[in-house]
């Protein structure tokens, strides 16, 4: 593995590169924000909270235009090579990862006020815990882009487990709910949704981990074991 | 057999048919008619007049883009060192050059990428204070032996420079000296012949074809830089050398000097030493990196480029050096 150990000698070109990972930052943030502000609205049926997060998704699809628009620029101008190379192009793929994660904060708020008296149905206790879950995952693998840690974007992919069986404990609670009385199935359907959107952020805090994996080490996580001893000739 | 010839990527010339091929140069190796201006690829042993007889045991050489690096090198490299006087350039480096494949050294100035280089044509012969030692083969043979013909080798590793240098003569005579002295194209049809397909190879016979006996040093310098890469492939090199061929060039000459390594990849093992890491990126298979007199990496192009292993490749290919 390499380090990108110190700067460019054009140094214009940090600040291009600084500016990239800082867009990745503020798009991680943002996401992250609109996760924990759906679920605090779905638990405390905050209506008009939900209606913001819905409308500040917008903030997290320009930013990702403006990421990709900058990633291609520096691609044109600077030629960035090796571990550079990897970082635009990881920055890039991020940027719509987590403007997809961002999409799945804002279903979860347009739930919101379809779920009426859901208090009233157990697994709104355990949805907490899981978005808590899945929020540090995003916000750790992107932590982990900024920084170039390999070893942090390991243990993103391990936390990734948990997120998983809590979506399955969530599911079969949900189906006893429904079966129990017919009148909980639209809510539990909800909320059913809701368990699934907190999955699959977490899938894809997985995939962000495994990009920023490649970008700092230059191999891909499902070889890392290999051994890669393909010598100069 | 009659296809053996490699197979450019890019050929801009067509394919002569075998049957041409069979009819024009049956007791040659490969196709080569005019109209292709295919040179027969020959062994060591098996240099000889153009024309002459020749027994049909070369090993049909494969033409993958890029064949297994276990495989025999065309130019092998042992613990090559040199010193000017007091300064040593070049520290125990060990490189192998293969065909079909374009090798880059890279590096910053005074890396002795160029020393390099120079070591396997035994250009630094004529440099006084330069002491090489180490080993250098080509298919096998010690260069440096007293054994080895200097005139001869250096028609079998030729030499393009940084600065295009024609021949103050006619184009024709620019291409037609080197096949000259070494006897290759007895008569003015077989010379004829040698100077119409290497200007072809080098991709200038369209532009020149009606002006061969204007001065070379009258062409721009692209079409120079081209004239001479058509003066060192008409003896029938084995090995090309590069040194910085498109450094006084503008990005359409580049251009096309680099289509044209491309093109000569599958025909020659071509080397070329180049500051411009994008052209090291977009002409090589293999790269070379070299700081300090020593070879630092040396692997698969995409590789270095992409995901290298030493910590001083990276810092110098992403501008850090320094």
């Amino acid at each position: 593995m390499q380090q990108q150990t110190s700067g460019h000698t054009l140094k214009a070109f940090d600040q291009d590169i600084d500016r990239l990972r800082a867009l990745i930052s503020q798009m991680g943030g943002l996401a992250e924000h609109a996760i924990g502000e759906a679920m605090r609205c779905l638990i405390q049926r905050d209506t008009e909270g939900a209606l913001l997060v819905v409308a500040n998704d917008k903030k997290l699809d320009a930013l990702e235009i403006e990421t990709e628009r900058r990633a291609v620029q520096l691609i044109a101008l600077r030629a960035p090579m090796a571990g550079d190379l990897r970082d635009v192009v990881a920055a890039l793929k991020i940027s719509g990862v987590v403007e997809r994660i961002g999409d799945y904060a804002k279903n979860i708020a347009k739930r919101v006020p379809l779920v009426e008296s859901a208090s009233k149905i157990e697994p709104i206790s355990l949805l907490p815990e899981m978005a808590r879950i899945a929020t540090s995952m995003v916000h750790d693998v992107l932590d982990a882009f900024v920084q170039r840690d390999a070893e942090v974007a390991l243990q993103v992919c391990a936390r990734d487990d948990a997120v998983d069986d809590f979506y399955d404990s969530i599911f079969r609670t949900l189906l006893t709910h429904m079966m129990e009385n017919p009148h909980n199935i639209g809510h539990a359907a909800h909320l059913l949704f809701v368990a699934k959107h907190l999955e699959r952020i977490g899938d894809h805090a997985t995939n962000i981990a495994e990009m920023v994996y490649f970008a700092a080490t230059g191999q891909h996580m499902a070889d890392r074991n290999r051994d890669d001893d393909d010598g100069g000739g | 057999m009659l296809m053996k010839e490699k197979t450019p990527l890019m050929p801009t010339t067509p394919m002569p048919t075998p049957s041409a091929a069979i009819a024009a140069d049956a007791h040659r190796r490969g196709p080569s008619t005019v109209e292709d201006g295919a040179v027969p690829r020959r062994r060591a042993e098996d240099r000889q007049p153009v024309g002459g007889s020749m027994v049909d045991d070369a090993p049909a050489p494969t033409a993958l883009p890029d064949p297994d690096p276990g495989r025999t090198p065309k130019m092998r490299a042992h613990e090559v060192s040199v010193s000017y006087g007091d300064k040593q350039a070049l520290n125990k480096v060990s490189i192998d050059i293969h065909d079909d494949r374009v090798t880059a050294f890279i590096g910053p100035s005074g890396c002795g990428k160029s020393t390099f280089l120079r070591c396997l044509n035994r250009m630094n012969d004529t440099i006084p204070s330069a002491q090489v030692t180490g080993k250098i083969e080509l298919e096998g043979e010690d260069i440096n032996s007293s054994a080895m013909d200097v005139v001869q080798l250096r028609a079998r590793v030729g030499m393009v420079f940084q600065k295009p240098n024609p021949f103050p003569k006619s184009i024709f005579e620019n291409v037609a000296y080197g096949p000259r002295i070494h006897g290759l194209g007895s008569s003015k049809a077989e010379l004829d012949e040698i100077v119409e397909k290497s200007l072809k190879r080098a991709g200038l016979w369209d532009e020149v074809k009606d002006r061969l006996s204007e001065s070379g040093t009258a062409l721009s310098g692209g079409q120079q830089q081209r004239l001479c890469i058509a003066r060192a492939i008409a003896v029938d090199p084995e090995v090309i050398l590069m040194d910085e061929p498109c450094s006084a060039l503008d990005p359409i000459a580049t251009a096309k000097i680099e289509e044209l390594i491309d093109e000569l990849r599958g025909r020659y093992a071509i080397a070329i030493v180049t500051h411009n890491m994008q052209q090291a990126a977009r002409v090589s298979q293999r790269t070379a990196f070299f700081h300090l007199g020593e070879l630092i990496e040396n692997g698969k192009t995409s590789e270095i480029f992409t995901n290298p292993r030493m910590q001083r490749t990276q810092d110098y290919i992403t501008g850090r050096y320094g």
